[in-house]
């Protein structure tokens, strides 16, 4: 079990540097907002969560033309995420947009 | 197109969403970051659509989806009234949590015949399946919570002791698939049953007022979920995206519970201890 353990971060430093540093980054990036915004960045980064659209997309491209599991599945997971992102970006500048002439 | 290119114009997506993120924690740039972050998930989606894949490529299906998911989104985003955004917000959350364990779902499903159970292909889909079934249910159950479909009174007996065995039955069917000689699917059915469960009993203790807390928390999830998925597909937009929305998420968190003078540890066990500091002040 170790051993799996061992040879698979041997396999993947890189890529568990980058998460690591990612994971700062991110924490480091949003540090300072100011309680007004937590909402709006709340749903701008949950909109951005919609990225694992990609996923979906990479997995039906992949597919056999008649695996119709994989492409009825993959198909709904691209409609879902993107109305996690289409919705998401365009419920956030909404929100940012009342934010606006609030302030004014 | 050739991978490098489609590497860097990934790199460049990446970028953006940092830019954008950084922008969205500024009053001023809040908007223009928005929109950066936006640009930077068109162009993330375009180059997925172009990278060099071995495969039938099915581009019927991806427009449909595209088409589907971007239509349902706008026009929900458009007419959702201003006071009813935090739930809109989770139920969005909700399904990019859904893709996340519909991926995992998928891929489980497409493991070639004879692959080693305890290896990071199998281990990466438990991750998203497990992440993105938790987030799923969990805000579906927050969206309830605040439209006042489920009311705040709708409660399990003995929430703690059903939330701790639950936990357990997710690690033990994840360590039975990773022990097994061969893939059961039946295995994998069972873990996504039991994850949507958890999500269900980890947000309904928790009070209705206390909400955003815990929708930004699964916001956190997703993000992590999308970086598992990323991990299978070795994709490092989805995989710095899904980071970046993970820890951030993390730190939002607990910024909102001292906004709210409250601990994250009180919103979650405060619910979970049978409601008596669960339901908001």
């Amino acid at each position: 079990m170790l051993e799996i353990l061992i040879q698979f971060i041997g396999e993947n430093f890189g890529m568990i540097t980058i998460l690591v540093i990612a994971s700062f980054l991110g924490m480091e990036i949003i540090s300072k907002v100011p309680t007004v915004l937590h909402t709006p960045l709340m749903s701008g980064a949950n909109a951005i969560s919609g990225v694992v659209i990609i996923g979906a997309i990479i997995l039906i491209r992949r597919a056999e033309a008649g695996d119709y599991f994989s492409l009825v599945l993959g198909t709904l997971g691209i409609a879902l995420a993107m109305i996690n992102v289409a919705g998401g970006f365009a419920v956030t500048n909404r929100m940012l947009e009342m934010f606006k002439k609030k302030k004014k | 197109m050739e991978k490098t290119i489609t590497d860097l114009l990934y790199l460049v997506s990446i970028i953006l969403f940092i830019v954008g993120l950084k922008g969205l924690s500024h009053p001023e740039t809040a908007r223009k970051g928005n929109l950066t972050a936006a640009a930077g998930m068109i162009l993330g989606i375009l180059v997925a659509l172009f990278e060099p894949i071995e495969g039938n490529n099915n581009y019927g299906w991806i427009v449909a989806g595209v088409a589907l998911g971007s239509g349902i989104g706008l026009v929900a985003a458009k007419k959702i009234q201003m006071t009813k955004m935090p739930e809109m917000v989770s139920l969005f959350n909700g399904l990019g949590g859904a893709c996340a364990m519909l991926i995992g779902l998928v891929e489980f499903y497409n493991l070639p015949a004879g692959t080693d159970m305890m290896s990071a292909a199998v281990f990466t889909d438990i991750f998203a399946l497990i992440i993105g079934s938790v987030s799923f249910s969990g805000s579906l159950i927050a969206y309830g919570k605040l439209n006042g479909s489920l009311r705040d009174n709708f409660k399990l007996p003995a929430p703690q002791v059903i939330n701790v065995l639950t936990l357990i039955a997710v690690i033990a069917i994840s360590v039975m698939i990773a022990m097994g000689d061969s893939l059961d699917f039946n295995l994998v059915i069972a873990l996504l049953a039991v994850s949507l469960f958890y999500g269900v009993v980890f947000v309904t203790p928790i009070g209705g007022g206390d909400m955003p807390v815990v929708i930004s928390l699964l916001n956190s999830f997703t993000g992590i979920g999308a970086m598992g998925a990323g991990l299978i597909y070795g994709n490092n937009v989805m995989i710095i995206g899904g980071i970046l929305v993970g820890a951030s998420g993390i730190i939002l968190t607990v910024l909102m519970c001292e906004a709210m003078n409250r601990t994250l540890l009180h919103v979650l066990v405060g619910g979970l201890s049978g409601g008596s500091g669960g339901s908001g002040n």
